[in-house]
């Protein structure tokens, strides 16, 4: 593509006072995909993407979105950008869809309302107020709100938290579309699920740098795994010689083992069959032996550590 | 479900004239609907103008009780809608993230401004006509001559700008909940001392020429100056009202935080 990038960071520091909510962040989306920013809480997701909104100024870096400065082009930006904030930005007492008709008639060409509606199964409560529905109901209403004006680019800001598998599926579904007809989506989230379903492109977050970034097959890599259940605290290591030199073997909890090849090493019909005979020379049967390879959770918590965030 | 029939992105803004309207629309929809803010413009001044128009509560000076009564609650309307309405509002918009979102539309500030100031106009409208016709229900005669019209329609103007700047003054800096307290508190202090029901004769003659700076006391003299008694512009209250205008829009353009 010769185009510049939806979305393009440069060495983007923004301060609050002593703390560094983002410290040195570089990264760019291109258009027509969908990239995930993950990171753990107070990572600097929502605050990298308000600046790319506009809300806030950067106090060192660049930004540009579509080309253009969030602040000095927000005139510009405005009908361009689809924004869902992370929480509220709806008037309490309006109705879902009087609310939605009145941002449809912000833009030239916007979507109809009640398609969006209808889509985002919000008919039944199309007149109700915006503080009486369910907080799933809000946050597709928010998600309707955002995509309304069909816009090029759209920033998703926890776009499922708190939805109920079938909501979440079918904002799964919308964003999928999205991308389909065209639009870059940037969304923020901590279901990795979500990320490993649904983005072209994984940008891993923490202390308000970029630690990783990839496509989900990048990020998880061909690193393979296997897992069973056996007899409780056998030795392993006889079964490590015989497998690739960097193979390790857990065991947690108790009886559970993993067996995880090294980076970019598949499992194959060999190691299979090298677990298996250890096995039977152990005396031991496998249970549940299963093959697997990483997940983007298991990434994930790899890079940004166990500990608990606040 | 694939996405193939998803409309492809087409981004554009509408007119500025149609983004207002359809903003104030929905903002009157959302005062009509609000039963709170209803009792406050409405029935609250038409309450307070039946019964101080014939209970002999007060002694209002010569002439009629009702002539007296009738310009101070038009005054009231303003100070209602202009200021505790619009502060409160605005207030729980910015606590609630509408103010922010409605940043990242095509409606400008400047838009979102128009757009609230239709919908005071519009429903200061309502407000007056409903207490012109029952006033004249009760009795009311005020002068109507093309000047003192005139003259009243520039009060109510001018007030209701001032009552707006102090309004966003507040709500742009203090937190939703003590804007609720303050702005009630404002409208209840200023129905007592404000000269809207009770005549600034009645208070020492010390403290008189500060309450007639009050923007009420400036808002209710001016008007009663000008339907009861004929004058032809009030000026004195109007520059009054002028002043806090232009002190109230001045600082809550510099000090209005919209998040």
């Amino acid at each position: 593509m010769g185009e510049t990038p939806a979305v393009e960071i440069c060495g983007l520091v923004k301060n609050y006072g002593r703390i560094k909510a983002v410290a040195g962040l570089s990264m760019r989306a291109e258009r027509g995909r969908i990239t995930a920013v993950l990171g753990p809480n107070g990572a600097g997701k929502t605050t990298t993407v308000e600046i790319c909104e506009g809300y806030r100024r950067a106090d060192a870096g660049t930004v540009r979105a579509l080309g253009l400065d969030p602040i000095r082009d927000a005139r510009a930006l405005r009908c361009r950008v689809g924004v869902m904030l992370q929480a509220g930005g709806i008037p309490t007492t309006a109705r879902a869809a009087d609310y939605l008709k009145v941002m449809a008639s912000f833009y030239s060409t916007p979507l109809a309302p009640w398609m969006l509606i209808d889509r985002l199964g919000l008919t039944e409560s199309a007149r109700t107020p915006f503080r009486r529905l369910s907080g799933g109901q809000q946050q597709r209403l928010s998600l309707a709100a955002a995509i309304i004006g069909r816009p090029e680019l759209v920033f998703l800001d926890e776009p499922t938290a708190g939805l109920d598998p079938q909501a979440r599926h079918a904002t799964w579904d919308l964003i999928a579309s999205l991308r389909s007809s065209g639009a870059t989506v940037i969304l923020t989230t901590h279901y990795l699920e979500e990320a490993e379903r649904l983005a072209d492109h994984v940008v891993i977050v923490d202390h308000g740098a970029l630690v990783a970034e990839g496509t989900p097959a990048e990020l998880t890599g061909a690193q393979g795994q296997l897992r069973f259940t056996a007899d409780p605290a056998l030795d392993t290591s006889g079964l490590l010689v015989a497998l690739p030199p960097g193979t390790l073997a857990k065991e947690s909890p108790a009886g559970q083992y993993l067996i995880e090849l090294p980076s970019g090493t598949a499992v194959d019909p060999r190691t299979l069959a090298t677990v298996t005979a250890w096995c039977a020379e152990q005396g031991v049967l496998a249970r549940n032996l299963r093959i697997d390879s990483r997940t983007l959770e298991d990434v994930f918590l790899e890079i940004t550590g166990r500990e608990l965030r606040s | 479900m694939t996405g193939a029939d998803w409309p492809a992105p087409a981004p554009g803004a509408a007119r500025l004239p149609s983004m207002v309207a359809a903003q104030a629309g929905l903002e009157l929809r959302t005062l009509a609907r609000n039963g709170e803010q209803v009792l406050l413009t409405l029935i609250i001044p038409v309450l307070l103008l039946v019964v101080f128009s014939s209970e002999a509560l007060i002694s209002v000076g010569r002439g009629s009780r009702i002539d007296f009564i009738a310009p101070g609650i038009l005054a009231l309307a303003v100070l209602s809608t202009s200021f505790t309405s619009l502060a409160i509002g605005t207030a729980f918009e910015r606590r609630y993230g509408v103010l922010k979102r409605l940043g990242a539309t095509p409606l400008s500030r400047s838009g979102l401004i128009a757009a609230k100031a239709l919908t005071v106009l519009a429903v200061e409208a309502g407000q007056v006509v409903l207490i012109v016709v029952a006033s004249v229900l009760l009795g009311w005669r005020p002068v109507t001559t093309a000047a003192s019209l005139l003259s009243a329609a520039a009060v109510l103007i001018v007030g209701s700008v001032a009552f707006c700047g102090l309004a966003m003054l507040m709500a742009g800096s203090l937190r939703a909940e003590a804007t609720l307290a303050a702005a009630n508190l404002v409208y209840l202090v200023l129905l007592g001392i404000g000269g809207i029901v009770f005549p600034l004769t009645k208070f020492p003659a010390s403290v008189r020429p500060a309450l007639r700076l009050l923007p009420s006391g400036a808002m209710s003299d001016g008007l009663r100056g000008v339907l009861r008694y004929g004058v032809g512009l009030p000026a004195r209250d109007l520059l009054v009202l002028a002043a806090w205008a232009v002190i109230g829009v001045a600082i809550a353009a510099r000090t209005f935080r919209w998040e």
